[in-house]
């Protein structure tokens, strides 16, 4: 299974970044022992330089994470003919009980290597890198999280065996089967469209709030709104959103909106979710940075800023998941 | 504004790019050609795939084969009558095809012997089909044509040695268009009386049959009561052709980057190489960039769009000229690794076909290692003290 080329790309990538993390996080730990911000020796002075080298080297990683995402998402797509009975992604993905662990460390990659680089573009507006401690410990997490959707990609594609039997998604996301995905899609359409479209009616109030004013109850409450908006979107696509698209009343397939058929919907709608999503936690996220003087302004902008880019952003992605249901002629009841 | 001043950064860069020229066209050169070469592999690979696909469509459902001792052997027709009976069989049909032998022209041809279900299906033939009795006629392949050491055309007479060892001979009534090349190209159609006489089969055999099956989800249930029924047998089915094709394709085309990797780190090593030894030049430039208020940021955004514009230029023109290559010039250079080896090559137009996901393939295999590598060497350069490269 090694021998694919979409396979290969993917180790390949992954190992590069692997290394870059690796070699940036040992270079945060140097840093770390001996930084001292109020030193003008030549060590602090080689310090400082190297933390523009690290924070390229997160955000080169970044960049991967986010084209390795979709790159996984094709190969699993892209190898579904190898396996007997597997008719898209979610088959081949089922291969092997390391396919959708895989993908879910891939996304939680992408959020922690975001919120890094989200951080350490506050730290760098500050005058005396307020966040240098924090910073590197945290680029210690992502390394760990490389490391583990390292292992989890070899062993999937190592462990595929082009014969064994899996599930279709035409098994997996419809009502009959047992389990959690299948649950969500047997869920009542009505009630998990109210549910979702009034979860979306708080966000956005409370992203307003937010931007006016960024007190901590706000701040904190969007956060985890956040993070239940973007499980509950996740469940609302497989639940209902993806009917209107496919206009099928039992199709449940998170992926093949990514596919030319569906004029490649799925990129806006997850673009738009994973931003909105991203900008909403990471408000909570730097609300304890503001105790730190030299912080506390900039905080404030961010939040303020930020938190009208996640209105924007849960906003596109509620009208690109709507437009379907509007425009099209297809109806559920 | 904010986006100004990465114009302006931008546009620095390229007037650098440019002033240096020598220097980046080699390292673009070479980028350009690794990304041909692992793009065309891509390209040839996806398109027999897809051709493979395409073609594959069409075929039956399943073929029932009869084995012995591990090797196929003719099937008994009236197999037939047992297999119509299994619930969900829409239709069977014997097949009479083989392989031949010219020793003159030293190429395997295939011969098919046909029944009627193949006379609809003429649309890419120049003349006409034989009909299914009728005596020393053929329709052959373009590739034959040509092979054949005087061109045969429509009206000529081609001679094929039976299995007694008489001559036999046959009229050329038809000529496939090289449309169809990749299927018939070594492709010999006869009648099925002829085929019997010309490889001596014995009354009531078939090469295998074909087994039509209307739903597809029935498809494996009917091949598992095939091989309940008779033992002996071996029902191949459609999906597993498919399965076979694409593990292939993808196999062979992984092998050959693979063995690419070579080039592709000598690339990486040429790329870091140019990137870590800055000229004198250089160094001053980026030590007058700095003492004139450029921040270490700046001279590594300019850095950043240094390799975007280098790989971006290298991957484009790369895709290029690998697309004129595979879908234009018939993939000169690769097929003979990918397609196989047989005398008579189909010279084949690929239907072209191209993708997100071959694109974020080849970006991940060769613009990803390359900014990787450039990443140290930037950002050393970035840090150079204005006053020591000044004073030299």
């Amino acid at each position: 299974m090694i021998l694919h080329p979409g396979v290969i790309s993917l180790i390949i990538g992954s190992g590069i970044v692997l290394l870059l993390v690796m070699f940036a996080s040992a270079l945060g730990i140097k840093i770390t022992r001996g930084w001292d911000i109020k030193s003008s020796s030549e060590e602090q002075l080689s310090f400082e330089r190297k933390t523009y080298l690290i924070s390229t080297l997160v955000q080169y990683a970044l960049s991967f994470e986010i084209l390795s995402i979709f790159l996984f998402i094709y190969t699993a797509e892209d190898i579904h003919t190898l396996l007997v009975g597997a008719m898209c992604a979610t088959g081949s993905l089922n291969a092997n009980s390391f396919g959708f662990p895989t993908l879910y460390v891939k996304v939680v990659a992408f959020f922690v290597s975001a919120a890094w680089i989200a951080i350490n573009h506050l730290d760098n507006k500050a005058q005396d890198y307020p966040l240098i401690k924090i910073k590197y410990r945290l680029l210690i997490a992502v390394l760990a999280i490389l490391i583990i959707e390292f292992i989890l990609q070899l062993q999937y594609f190592l462990r595929i065996n082009p014969n064994v039997i899996t599930s279709c998604c035409g098994v997996m996301f419809s009502e009959k089967g047992k389990g959690l995905v299948s649950s969500l899609t047997a869920a009542p359409i009505l009630p998990a469209e109210i549910l979702f479209y009034s979860l979306l009616g708080i966000m956005i109030a409370n992203g307003i709030a937010v931007h006016k004013t960024q007190k901590k109850s706000f701040t904190y409450l969007f956060s985890i709104f956040s993070f239940i908006f973007f499980i509950a979107s996740v469940i609302a696509i497989i639940s209902f959103i993806s009917l209107y698209f496919y206009q099928l009343p039992t199709h449940h397939c998170p992926f093949d909106i990514l596919q030319k058929e569906y004029y490649y919907a799925g990129y806006p709608l997850y673009a738009a979710l994973f931003t909105g999503s991203f900008f909403g936690m990471m408000i909570g996220i730097i609300e304890p940075f503001k105790k730190i003087a030299s912080m506390t302004p900039i905080i404030l902008q961010a939040q303020r800023r930020w938190a009208l880019y996640a209105i924007i952003g849960l906003i596109v992605f509620a009208l690109i998941a709507s437009a379907p249901m509007i425009l099209l002629p297809f109806k559920l009841y | 504004m904010a986006l100004e001043k990465h114009r302006n950064i931008l546009d620095y860069t390229l007037q650098a790019l440019l002033r240096r020229k020598f220097k980046n066209i080699g390292i673009i050169l070479v980028f350009t050609f690794v990304i041909f070469m692992l793009s065309s592999i891509l390209f040839l690979s996806y398109s027999l795939r897809q051709e493979a696909h395409l073609i594959l469509q069409d075929s039956p459902e399943i073929v029932v084969q009869k084995m012995r001792a591990g090797r196929h052997e003719l099937i008994p027709i009236n197999l037939e009558k047992d297999i119509r009976k299994i619930p969900g069989v829409s239709s069977t049909e014997p097949r009479y095809w083989g392989y031949y032998y010219d020793s003159g022209a030293k190429a395997n041809y295939t011969i098919l012997g046909i029944g009627t279900a193949i006379l609809k299906n003429n649309r890419l033939l120049n003349g006409r089909m034989p009909l299914p009795h009728e005596k020393n006629v053929a329709a052959i392949g373009r590739g034959i044509a040509d092979v054949r050491i005087i061109k045969k055309d429509i009206g000529s007479t081609l001679y094929l040695q039976a299995a007694d060892g008489r001559w036999m001979n046959f009229n050329i009534i038809g000529i496939f268009e090289s449309d169809s090349e990749i299927i018939t190209s070594d492709l010999i159609i006869i009648s099925e009386d002829d085929f019997k006489i010309l490889n001596n089969m014995p009354e009531g055999m078939a090469t295998d049959l074909i087994v039509h099956v209307s739903n597809e989800t029935e498809i494996p249930t009917v091949a598992k009561k095939v091989k309940e029924q008779f033992p002996d047998s071996r029902p191949i089915l459609r999906d597993e052709i498919i399965r076979t094709y694409d593990a292939v394709f993808g196999w062979r085309s992984g092998l050959i980057i693979t063995l690419f990797t070579g080039a592709l780190i000598a690339f990486i090593i040429l790329a870091w190489d140019k990137a870590t030894g800055l000229s004198a030049e250089e160094k001053q430039e980026i030590g007058i960039l700095k003492a004139i208020g450029w921040e270490t940021s700046d001279v590594l955004e300019m850095k950043f769009w240094e390799g975007l514009v280098i790989s971006l230029t290298s991957f484009i023109s790369g895709l290029i000229l690998a697309y004129v290559h595979i879908f234009f010039l018939g993939a000169s250079l690769f097929a003979p690794a990918l397609k196989g080896w047989s005398v008579i090559y189909p010279d084949f137009k690929l239907t072209p076909f191209i993708d997100f996901y071959q694109i974020a393939t080849l970006t991940a295999i060769t613009i990803v290692p390359y900014i990787a590598s450039t990443i140290i060497p930037s950002w050393k350069a970035s840090i150079t003290d204005p006053d020591t490269v000044m004073r030299g």
